[in-house]
């Protein structure tokens, strides 16, 4: 998918990376690339080429060395991480482990935590969407990986952004409820409208619910290209990757 | 008892590659062109930390202004002061020198021990640091003073009676307070030494003399600098001990120059020139200390023995058991003395000492309160700033460490003295002086708990938004219970305890209760100085206990 006919498929512009560069110690990284809203995308690459960086860079973690990163034309650079229009689930630590399931969804709406009857009303509502209708009252530590990562994810319903970061969330997680996990994402997604971008090591999670992929290697972020021609013939830095 | 201070463990990282947060502080504030803007609430914690600073600033530093242009005439040190400089400096030296040295032989014994009351008593070793000082002097004075019970021992021996005022009273003093301390200190040291590496010693056939050149004496020559550095530094600034123990031309510290340049002589200049000395010695002191080594906590993980197989011989099982009974003994018999001595008449205690006791809570109250708020306020600016400021910010809070507390009060009551009498403002000011001179302890406990809460949440509480009164109060202070308590627990006991800048300004009705008992010990109505003593002790080890353990139930819930 070239950047025209990304942008001539879907209209409205979503994610833009316009001359992006990214430096630290020993390391660098440079992403020209669009994301089209409401697309589901998957970063993959091989380990410490910077996925995670990248996505950091978009959350508002990782300062840029040049360039600018634009959702549908505002540039996020002046934003504070809390402000920006997108919610991040990142690869551990995604619950206070001091507050209940109920509290830490609660934060969606307000960081104070101060809900009236119907925001109390809507929390429940998201922890039901996610399958643990009554689950509330529970500590993290009373809740089980796949558990938490639904608390996170209804959380990420609830603040409703249109724009949703997923860091390898569920890289704890066996494989069938991993698959069971993703369908939930892609449907949050779908309902929210969402555009989705998923940092991953496992192609298969790619293929599972995302239609594009950006590959991340040798220190460049490649635009994306659909998911099922990229690993049925892939470049050679995701050969020597993939196996 | 202190054990507290611990920082959690670090969660490990699912997946590998590099974190996605660059690193914080370093360089989140304008480095470069695509960093993001601090969010509101940061701004303020960085601001009101900034205050604290200036705060801290004003007390140690602007007193000393101020006592200094108060003077009459430009202080001069005569032969009597530098005599004081030198014992200062010499008996902080064997002070810490015999600490540690007897130290030694307890750590390794309680490190490779294992018997019933180990953990209890290193709990007890704990102790002495939040002592109040008379009442230690007052248990020392009960087994080596004129009636106590080493001459009573020599004297059933036919021996000549020793006296303990003096020089080796001092000493004595300071060893009974700080060789605990050493001792946990190199304890730490000891149980560090991973297990894996004896068993492998034991696998080579080491002697105990091997082990000890290969594992054991690296490992000291590590942690014993920072001991005896840490130790030489709470020796230098020793007040009451000096008052009650010492004295004359042989055994004056600077401290207590400085008092009597304030309450005999009125010399203003010489106590602000005295007061420069000693923060110049404490200044080197303390740079010292901080920089050749960091003690871990206050003895986090202590609990555990190392299985020692080299250590099993008789003989050295014996050498190990007469370690820890000459150190229990040493330790525990003059507590004992006091809680025996006291108990009696604990009931009888006459009407002022119980209106000390009174005054003594409120005052505590009072500085517990201050020290927590601005050792907080610290805290979050030093973990918001860079590398610099930060460790300017650190610098200041330690400032204490080398401050005379008597010229802070002084430079206070000189400052205030245009709007108040200094009777009526003796009480808040010593609870002032008492919060600046805890602040260090409280912010070494406090620092290390919140790098470790924002390494762990900060990304989370930023990505969802969260600043100011509603990160402070959901993110940052439940993970700090635990080391917030036991801060507190100090600062109160620490304040209860204190005999400093209230000897020089209180009025007879407005004495607290360490000041009532030195009025007492002085009047040498001793029966009920041995009242008041257990009731001092028994409050500042129960305020110490009821923080702590507050801190640990907030932390667990």
């Amino acid at each position: 998918m070239t950047a025209a006919e990304t942008q001539s498929r879907t209209g409205p512009e979503g994610l833009r990376f316009e001359g992006v560069r990214i430096e630290q110690e020993g390391f660098r990284l440079e992403a020209d690339l669009t994301v089209p809203a409401g697309a589901r995308v998957a970063v993959l690459g091989p380990s410490g080429a910077g996925k995670s960086t990248l996505l950091g860079a978009v959350a508002g973690f990782v300062p840029l060395a040049a360039g600018r990163i634009l959702w549908r034309g505002r540039d996020l650079g002046a934003m504070a991480p809390g402000e920006r229009p997108l919610s991040i689930l990142f690869q551990d630590q995604n619950l206070f482990p001091h507050l209940t399931a109920a509290q830490n969804v609660g934060l969606a709406l307000r960081p104070s935590l101060r809900l009236d009857a119907a925001e109390r009303a809507r929390v429940e509502a998201a922890l039901a969407r996610v399958g643990l209708a009554g689950l509330g009252a529970r500590r993290p530590a009373q809740l089980s990986g796949g558990q938490q990562g639904r608390v996170a994810l209804a959380r990420a319903l609830l603040r409703a952004r249109p724009l949703l970061l997923l860091d390898e969330p569920f890289a704890a997680l066996g494989p069938a409820l991993k698959s069971e996990m993703l369908a939930l994402v892609a449907g949050i997604a779908a309902d929210a409208g969402a555009t989705l971008l998923m940092v991953t090591h496992e192609p298969r999670d790619a293929e599972a619910i995302t239609e594009a992929v950006i590959l991340v290697a040798e220190g460049r972020a490649s635009p994306p290209q659909p998911t099922a021609a990229l690993l049925a013939d892939p470049p050679p830095a995701l050969r020597a990757y993939l196996g | 008892m202190p054990e507290g201070g611990a920082p959690l463990p670090s969660p490990p990282r699912a997946g590998g590659g590099r974190p996605l947060r660059a690193r914080p502080a370093a360089g989140q504030a304008g480095a470069g062109p695509g960093a993001p803007p601090l969010p509101a609430g940061r701004g303020i914690a960085v601001a009101a930390g900034l205050c604290v600073a200036a705060v801290l600033l004003v007390l140690n530093l602007g007193t000393l202004a101020a006592v200094a242009f108060h003077a009459d005439a430009p202080g001069r040190l005569g032969e009597a002061d530098w005599a004081a400089v030198r014992f200062t400096l010499w008996q902080a030296t064997a002070s810490a020198l015999i600490s540690v040295a007897l130290a030694i032989p307890v750590a390794r014994a309680l490190a490779r021990r294992r018997f019933p009351g180990r953990a209890l008593l290193i709990t007890a070793l704990g102790a002495p640091f939040l002592l109040p000082t008379l009442v230690a002097v007052l248990g020392i004075l009960a087994v080596f003073g004129r009636g106590g019970l080493v001459n009573q021992g020599l004297a059933a021996l036919g021996l000549p009676a020793v006296t303990v005022y003096g020089p080796q009273g001092v000493i004595l003093a300071h060893v009974f307070f700080n060789l605990p301390l050493a001792t946990r200190l190199i304890l730490q040291g000891w149980l560090a030494i991973p297990a894996e590496r004896f068993r492998l010693a034991a696998a080579l056939g080491f002697t105990p003399a091997d082990t000890f050149r290969h594992l054991e004496r690296p490992m000291l020559r590590e942690v014993v600098p920072g001991a005896l550095a840490v130790v030489f530094l709470i020796c230098l600034t020793s007040f009451a001990v000096a008052l009650t123990l010492g004295g004359g031309p042989r055994a004056t510290t600077v401290e207590l120059a400085i008092y009597q340049a304030f309450r005999l002589d009125f010399d203003l200049g010489k106590a602000a020139l005295l007061a420069m000395v000693q923060f110049a010695l404490c200044a080197l002191a303390a740079a010292l200390a901080w920089g050749v080594a960091r003690p871990a906590g206050f003895g986090a993980g202590l609990d555990r023995p190392v299985a020692r197989l080299d250590a099993g011989s008789p003989l050295l099982r014996a050498q190990d058991a007469v370690a820890i009974a000459l150190a229990a003994v040493f330790l525990l018999t003059p507590l004992a003395m006091v809680v025996t001595g006291g108990l009696p008449h604990l009931a009888s205690l006459p009407e002022p000492v119980w209106r000390a006791t009174l005054r003594s809570l409120m005052v505590a109250a009072a500085s517990t309160v201050l020290a927590l708020a601005m050792a907080l306020a610290l805290a979050l600016a030093i973990t918001r700033l860079g590398p610099r400021p930060a460790g300017a910010l650190e610098a200041i809070g330690l400032m204490a460490l080398a401050a005379s507390p008597l010229v802070i009060g002084t430079g206070l009551f000189l400052l205030l003295f245009p709007l108040m009498r200094p009777a009526d403002a003796a009480l808040p000011v010593t609870a002032l002086v008492n919060a600046a001179m805890a602040l260090p302890f409280a912010l070494r406990a406090l620092l290390p708990a919140l790098r470790e809460v924002e390494a762990s949440h900060g990304r989370l509480a930023d990505s969802l938004g969260m600043t100011g009164l509603a990160r402070l109060r959901l993110v940052t202070l439940p993970r700090l219970a635990r080391p917030l308590g036991f801060a507190a627990g100090l600062t109160a006991a620490l304040s209860m305890g204190d005999l400093g800048v209230i000897v020089l300004f209180a009025d007879p009705q407005g004495a607290t209760l360490p000041l009532q008992l030195y009025r007492l010990m002085g009047a040498y109505r001793m029966d009920e100085a041995a009242g008041a003593a257990l009731l001092l002790l028994a409050l500042s080890l129960l305020l110490f206990w009821a923080c702590d353990r507050g801190g640990r139930l907030g932390a667990r819930g």
